[in-house]
């Protein structure tokens, strides 16, 4: 059992939560991943290590209340546990050798990109973070973005705080006016990172991509996690979860990730409807 | 004078569930021997001096002495004696191939079918869950720690004999749930898991501590375990990344691997009503592969409602490597072979005038080829070889691939010094399961790839013992500085 340390919501549909879990602060670093499961009857969901403690043992995770797990653990309070919590898993982000780096988020992609730019950050790289968002209401980490970054956008689709438009709109700018980074990270939206990649292309500059297909084990035995980089079949949980952007099929990870839309959706709802029916 | 034998040539049934009914429930296939059937066959045993019965069991249980003890009404007492062997006789006599060890080596099966031997390891099993709660007998606590890895068959019999020679042991398990492929990857109507349950408790109340949620290579490394004071580590993290076959298709929505289908089912519980975790049920399911994982798989999927189950071998039924038993209980169940076919790709939907059609990239169908046996391959099975211009495409939903894994690479690519073979399997000494790295043995899947529950509890069962005589010979030698 892990214990709820801290949590807060960040906007109404993304929550942060501090768990204690010594063994996986020891170890995590950007990048990497945990799987948990709310209780007994739980389901196995992977979310990306959005922080830690490793003195106080705390692991950070940051979620988007999408469907019935992320709805139960949304209502567990602090001093709460949850069944179980298991990581760090897959790789770490590589940071090494980089001069300057610039590191785009999108919504709750925001969660894992944030260790990314603060690591470096802290190693005296250069960053610049393009963070963006639907609308004003749904930005997250906007002050530890700014405070970690040598240059910071803030991008709204619809223009009700910061710049309009999507993350590739800065990026362009920059890279069309002699801006050179030596890697760009990527960490959102299938959609968005499909496009951040095909940004950096133009420009010939390197892009990771951290990707989230459906997961189970999440240790390389059940093989769900499976995507086609450059023509090659790779595991996620243990190959990943950061890849080159250039070769992943962002078209057929899209599809994937599709692949059980109606049953989460009911799963959500009846989650939801349970939760309605408690407070009454 | 002794009873004389009772010289039936044929074993005694074993009673099951109806094919037609339990074609659509979880609940377990073969129900098991009472103690009068169980006598009987008990019976059939001839007793012989040279007991080659013994000489085809990988842990080596003294099986015409325990046959003796059902012989004489004395369950218990059978019980005791499989017990100096294996610590998981209710699974083994569930899952164990003994038609190709124990009994295959039964003077009786000469001239007529061999004595049910795991038949009655099974019934002697369940009796003892039933009417028993002597505690295992474990010697006392001699204050030596050790790890293991994975909680899996060979995990679990590696343990439990140190436990029983007075050793500490902690497992650490990666899952939520310790078991291993007996929990996520064989079926509840094969082997029920509150057995698998009680083996564990079992385990627990030998003074083994089970740690889950502990992903050795990631959460901790097995170098820490040393520094932690476990003086001796045994590795049997099991097998690990499925094999895909490399045809076009596999990418598509609808396609599964046999461990990824299975723990959705068996781990995950997808099979209740209302599950958490999704699976696709109904529909037609072709299950790719003639092991013992997909007749697991094709069965599952039945269960789950499937209105049709192919097996799709590339090889004749002669060569099928699944169990006997298994294979005449899918097709009982009404599972159809399709033998000397090889998939060449898998189809998926496509609407072209909508992108966002929620039935886009779900398969649709199967193209296999047609294939005959021609000459012996290095494995002396006839090598499959494609009969030209013989493709064609039958309707499918759903396609499992159940060819096989590699053991898994966490472990050996943050383990300094382990050495492993071309394959990605942890290289044994094999009369010792002694690996490269000191102090470190390996056994099961992890070291062989996908094999058997009871090869990788004889291989736990040789590190238990090889581990014991390290650290003994260890402590002397310090004993002496």
């Amino acid at each position: 059992m892990f214990k709820i340390v801290n949590k807060k919501f960040l906007n109404p549909t993304v929550c942060m939560m501090d768990i204690e879990a010594p063994f996986v602060a020891a170890k995590a670093e950007p990048g990497q991943f945990i799987i948990l499961r709310v209780d007994e009857e739980g389901e196995r969901i992977p979310l990306t290590v959005a922080g830690f403690d490793r003195k106080k043992g705390l692991v950070k995770i940051i979620f988007q209340i999408v469907g019935a797990t992320t709805e139960k653990l949304k209502h567990k309070e602090v001093g709460e546990f949850i069944q179980d919590f298991v990581g760090p898993l897959g790789m770490a982000t590589d940071v090494s050798n980089l001069k300057s780096a610039c590191v785009v988020g999108g919504g709750v992609g925001c969660a894992i990109a944030f260790p990314v730019a603060k690591k470096m950050f802290e190693m005296g790289i250069d960053v610049t973070s393009i963070i963006g968002f639907r609308n004003k209401d749904l930005i997250i980490l906007e002050d530890e973005f700014k405070n970690s970054a040598n240059e910071f956008h803030v991008m709204t689709d619809d223009g009700s705080y910061g710049e309009m438009g999507n993350v590739c709109v800065p990026l362009e700018k920059m890279l069309s006016s002699g801006k050179k980074f030596d890697k760009i990270f990527a960490i959102g939206p299938l959609v968005m990172m499909k496009f951040v990649v095909q940004t950096a292309k133009k420009y010939n500059i390197p892009c990771v991509v951290s990707m989230n297909p459906i997961m189970i084990d999440g240790t390389g035995m059940c093989g769900c996690c499976r995507l086609m980089v450059d023509g090659e079949m790779k595991f996620a949980c243990v190959d990943g979860p950061d890849f080159d952007g250039y070769k992943v099929n962002f078209d057929e990870m899209i599809e994937r990730n599709g692949m059980y839309c109606d049953f989460e959706r009911q799963a959500y709802e009846e989650t939801c409807n349970l939760f309605k029916k408690e407070v009454k | 004078m002794a009873e004389l034998p009772n010289m039936k040539m044929t074993k005694n049934d074993m009673p099951t569930q109806d094919p037609k009914v339990r074609a659509h429930n979880f609940e377990e296939v073969a129900l098991g021997y009472d103690e009068a059937t169980a006598i009987d066959e008990a019976k059939r045993c001839l007793h012989c001096v040279n007991m080659p019965c013994v000489a085809g069991c990988p842990v080596k249980i003294h099986i015409p002495d325990f046959i003796k003890k059902i012989r004489e009404g004395d369950f218990e007492g059978a019980y005791q004696v499989i017990a100096e062997s294996s610590n998981l006789p209710a699974v083994c006599g569930r899952v164990c191939p003994q038609e190709s060890q124990c009994e295959a080596k039964c003077v009786r099966g000469i001239k007529g079918e061999p004595v049910g031997i795991g038949r009655l390891e099974r019934f002697v099993a369940d009796w003892h869950a039933m009417h028993s709660n002597t505690p295992e007998h474990c010697e006392k606590p001699n204050g030596h720690k050790v790890a293991v890895i994975g909680s899996g068959p060979s995990g679990l019999t590696c343990a439990g004999d140190l436990a029983k020679k007075g050793y500490s042991v902690t497992i650490f398990e990666a899952l939520h749930k310790a078991g291993g492929v007996l929990v996520y990857g064989i079926p509840e109507f094969r082997l029920p898991k509150k057995i698998v349950q009680s083996e564990v408790d079992k385990l627990k109340s030998m003074g083994v501590e089970i740690k889950t949620n502990m992903v050795i290579g990631k959460t901790l490394m097995v170098d820490e375990l040393f520094k932690m004071g476990y003086e001796a580590v045994f590795i049997g993290s099991g097998a690990g990344l499925p094999r895909f076959m490399g045809i076009p298709g596999e990418e598509l929505n609808g396609v599964y691997s046999a461990n990824e289908f299975l723990t959705r089912s068996n781990l995950m519980k997808a099979y209740i009503d209302k599950p958490v975790t999704p699976i696709m049920k109904g529909g037609i399911v072709a299950v790719v592969g003639g092991g013992n994982v997909a007749m697991d798989a094709a069965r599952t999927a039945l269960r789950l409602g499937a209105k049709k189950v192919y097996i799709v071998y590339r090889r004749s039924e002669e060569e099928l490597p699944a169990r006997r038993e298994e294979i005449e209980h899918a097709k009982e169940e009404g599972v159809e072979f399709r033998l000397l076919n090889n998939p060449v790709a898998i189809l998926g939907f496509r609407n072209p005038d909508n992108k966002k059609d929620p039935k886009n990239v779900f398969v649709t169908a199967l193209r296999c080829i047609k294939m005959q046996l021609g000459e012996p391959d290095a494995s002396g099975r006839r090598r499959p070889v494609e009969i030209a211009g013989s493709e064609y495409e039958f309707p499918v939903d759903t396609v499992i691939m159940s060819i096989g894994t590699s053991p898994n690479p966490l472990i050996k690519t943050t383990t300094v010094g382990l050495e492993t073979n071309s394959h990605g399997g942890i290289i044994v000494e094999e009369t010792t399961g002694k690996t490269s790295k000191e102090a470190v043995y390996a056994g099961g899947d992890a070291v062989t790839g996908a094999a058997t529950v009871i090869s990788a509890m004889g291989a736990g069962k040789v590190a238990g013992q090889a581990i014991d005589d390290y650290i003994k010979s260890k402590n002397a030698k310090s004993r002496k500085k």
